[in-house]
């Protein structure tokens, strides 16, 4: 029944394709609020987002406002759950306040909106002060759903942060109740420095600052869930080694090192354990989880070249991950205590699986039709584990890897080198909404906080 | 003539006078004995101290205080000098005796063979072990995403390993791939490939201890271009000798 209704909506073949895949999930998990989200067609809520109104004079308002107000357009179109309304619809009066807003001129065509953010801003001694306000338009009645007062110092990155928070409000009443991502972090690996290091941007590519100095090469970062330890895999002298690096110290902190190479770590959602590829038991990379300290190290795969662990982030009760043991890499999928192994995916060469936070789904990166001659294509996927049913996601050609998932599971961050070099990309988990993040130097394996 | 027979008188005249006062001291002990026979020595050198065959050393010898003086076994003078063209390398003996005894004396001529007619060879250059490794132990390349060694790997790893065993080399094997792979199992990939060559060397008598693999990925490339030379370039085993 639910599954027929989807299909109405769809509006195009991809979005049918992903309609009826997303659809079949719903018999099995009917309270999944993503599939709800991704499937909200005709009805997402029209969003209507005027400019904030300058609140005074000072030389700092304008500009503040200017960037006030690009962040908190892009954040609620990054969402993906709402319908737009394009600013050519709106009418001449904008109000900065409740009692300036003539709700049926925005309820009415043109604007047609349903809901409606507004507000003001104004710098006053150094302070920003931002009030803003949700209107249901078409509810006259008690038309107020959020109304939200703040206060920071008057720096373009304040102005920013700010309007990510209230985005993130915004999300959170109209999104089903899951939280926003307006705040979170994407770490990532760029030469830009001249070397492979560690960096981090805001969602949205924004602030895009270098983290780890090692000198020599830095990959596979992966936040804690915390968000206050970064994991990563650095080259030392004489082998790779799991690193830690500290975000609240702002340094590198101990953490054991194994003999031979151990690289591509992944945290438990609990932040209790870490798993990781080690070559100590045997020379072949095989998966490992330690505690979160790195003590107690165990065992869990035989692998002829096993890499790329990853939990499930909702249980923590079973591990995906590459192996090499049959040829050409393939998605396998374990209890994470090594029992019980899977092969999920059955041709090309898959590797580098992301489980979304809701854990039923696998991203991963896949040449589906692996062969001679036609190397290369490598593209995002998605598959419904219980189903094993698949969707493509990126289609745009060059070779795109390494997803991950946006806490709020909506989107998904991946590298393409479709523009001739690796850069970093974002999309929605339905294919809309592709941008790109980064531009400078080369920039790959992202990892999106959990939070 | 009147005079030089005066002159004579005198001389005779002291003479006796001397005589006289000689025959007084006869009544002092025995005379002291002689003295003892001076230390003889011996020395013999011989220029030059190597020769080819055919060609020929002068020796030259000296000795003091001896009476007789043999060069292996040949009586010659006191002090001299002989040309000889031993064809081997030959150790001569000098032998002087004397009052106080026997002293010896050596030198040798050392001898190389005749240089064959042929050009002489370059001389020997000395390699350093690193020169000698990058010559011995070089790259082996791989199929594209395959671990497995290639004949001509093979045999390279088993001629190799001789010199390896023979130095008591150890070892870095650096497994590499191509950037067409992704990151993280590339990584594996290239354990896989390090480790392919280290078990061959085991197999060849190397003690495992005596190696060490490393996987670089896709980390280290040899060239970036896009095509299969390039690829094929990266798909490797690297050596490195460990100190």
């Amino acid at each position: 029944m639910v599954k027929e209704k989807r299909i109405g909506t769809g509006k195009s073949s991809l979005l049918l394709l992903g309609v009826m895949l997303l659809g079949s999930f719903l018999t099995a998990a009917a309270q999944d609020r993503i599939k709800i989200e991704l499937n909200m067609g005709q009805e997402r809520p029209r969003l209507a987002v005027p400019d904030f109104k300058a609140a005074n004079s000072d030389p700092q308002t304008a500009p503040l406002n200017t960037v006030f107000n690009q962040v908190l357009w892009n954040d609620l179109d990054n969402a993906g759950i709402f319908d737009m309304v394009a600013k050519s619809f709106y009418p001449s009066q904008t109000p900065g306040q409740p009692t300036e807003l003539q709700a049926k001129a925005w309820g009415d065509p043109p604007p047609n909106a349903g809901v409606l953010t507004f507000g003001n801003l104004g710098v006053n001694n150094g302070k920003v002060d931002v009030q803003g306000w949700l209107y249901d338009v078409k509810n006259p009645g008690a038309p107020q759903i959020l109304g939200k007062q703040y206060k920071e110092d008057a720096t373009p990155d304040m102005a920013r942060t700010i309007a990510h928070r209230f985005a993130d409000e915004i999300i959170a009443r109209l999104g089903s109740g899951i939280a926003g991502i307006a705040e979170s972090q994407i770490y990532f690996v760029s030469t830009r420095s001249g070397n492979k290091e560690i960096w981090s941007m805001d969602y949205d590519g924004a602030n895009q600052k270098q983290i780890t100095k090692l000198g020599s090469i830095a990959l596979s970062p992966r936040i804690s869930p915390d968000g206050s330890r970064l994991a990563f895999s650095g080259l030392t002298k004489d082998s790779w080694q799991i690193m830690m690096y500290s975000l609240e110290l702002g340094r590198t902190v101990a953490f054991p090192r194994n003999a031979g190479d151990n690289f591509s770590p992944a945290w438990a959602s609990d932040g209790t354990k870490i798993a990781f590829a080690s070559t100590i038991h045997s020379g072949l990379s095989e998966i490992f989880v330690a505690d979160a300290n790195g003590a107690g190290a165990r065992r869990l795969s035989t692998g002829k070249g096993d890499v790329s662990p990853v939990f499930n982030p909702k249980t923590n009760g079973q591990i995906a991950w590459v192996s090499g043991r049959t040829g050409l890499p393939q998605i396998y999928v374990m209890d994470a205590d090594g029992s019980n192994v899977q092969r999920m995916t059955d041709q090309g060469y898959a590797v580098s699986p992301a489980w979304s936070p809701n854990g039923l789904l696998l991203a991963f990166a896949w040449v589906r039709n692996y062969g001679p001659g036609v190397l290369g294509g490598s593209d995002i996927y998605l598959m419904d584990i219980a189903s094993r049913q698949i969707i493509q996601l990126t289609h745009d050609g060059g070779r795109n890897d390494f997803p991950s998932w946006s806490p709020d599971g909506r989107h998904i961050v991946f590298q393409s080198n479709r523009t001739g070099n690796e850069q970093i990309w974002s999309v929605l988990a339905d294919g809309t909404h592709l941008q790109q993040l980064t531009r400078q130097g080369r920039n790959s394996q992202p990892n999106w906080s959990f939070k | 003539m009147n005079k030089s027979t005066s002159n004579r008188i005198v001389v005779l005249g002291v003479l006796a006078f001397l005589m006289v006062a000689s025959g007084c001291k006869k009544k002092q002990p025995a005379p002291p004995p002689p003295p003892p026979p001076k230390a003889v020595s011996a020395t013999l050198s011989a220029n030059p101290t190597s020769i080819e065959a055919g060609q020929s050393s002068t020796l030259t010898w000296s000795t003091e205080n001896a009476t007789d003086v043999a060069l292996d076994g040949n009586k010659v003078d006191p002090s001299g000098s002989q040309t000889v063209s031993p064809t081997q390398t030959t150790t001569y003996h000098l032998t002087a005796k004397g009052a106080a005894g026997t002293q010896e004396a050596t030198a040798q001529v050392s001898v190389t063979p005749r240089a064959t007619p042929t050009p002489t060879p370059a001389p020997t250059p000395t390699v350093t072990d690193d020169q000698l490794f990058a010559q011995m132990v070089k790259d082996i390349y791989f199929d594209y995403d395959k671990a497995d060694l290639r004949p001509d790997a093979q045999q390279a790893l088993a001629q190799a390993a001789q010199v390896i065993k023979q130095k008591g080399w150890k070892v870095q094997i650096e497994g590499n791939c191509d950037d067409r792979g992704s990151t993280e199992y590339n990584l594996a990939l290239g354990e896989r490939r390090a480790d392919s060559a280290k078990q061959a060397l085991i197999r060849n008598g190397i003690g495992a201890d005596a190696l060490k693999t490393i996987s670089y990925g896709k980390e280290k490339p040899q060239c970036t271009e896009q095509n299969e030379d390039c690829w094929q370039k990266n798909r490797r085993d690297h050596f490195s000798l460990l100190h």
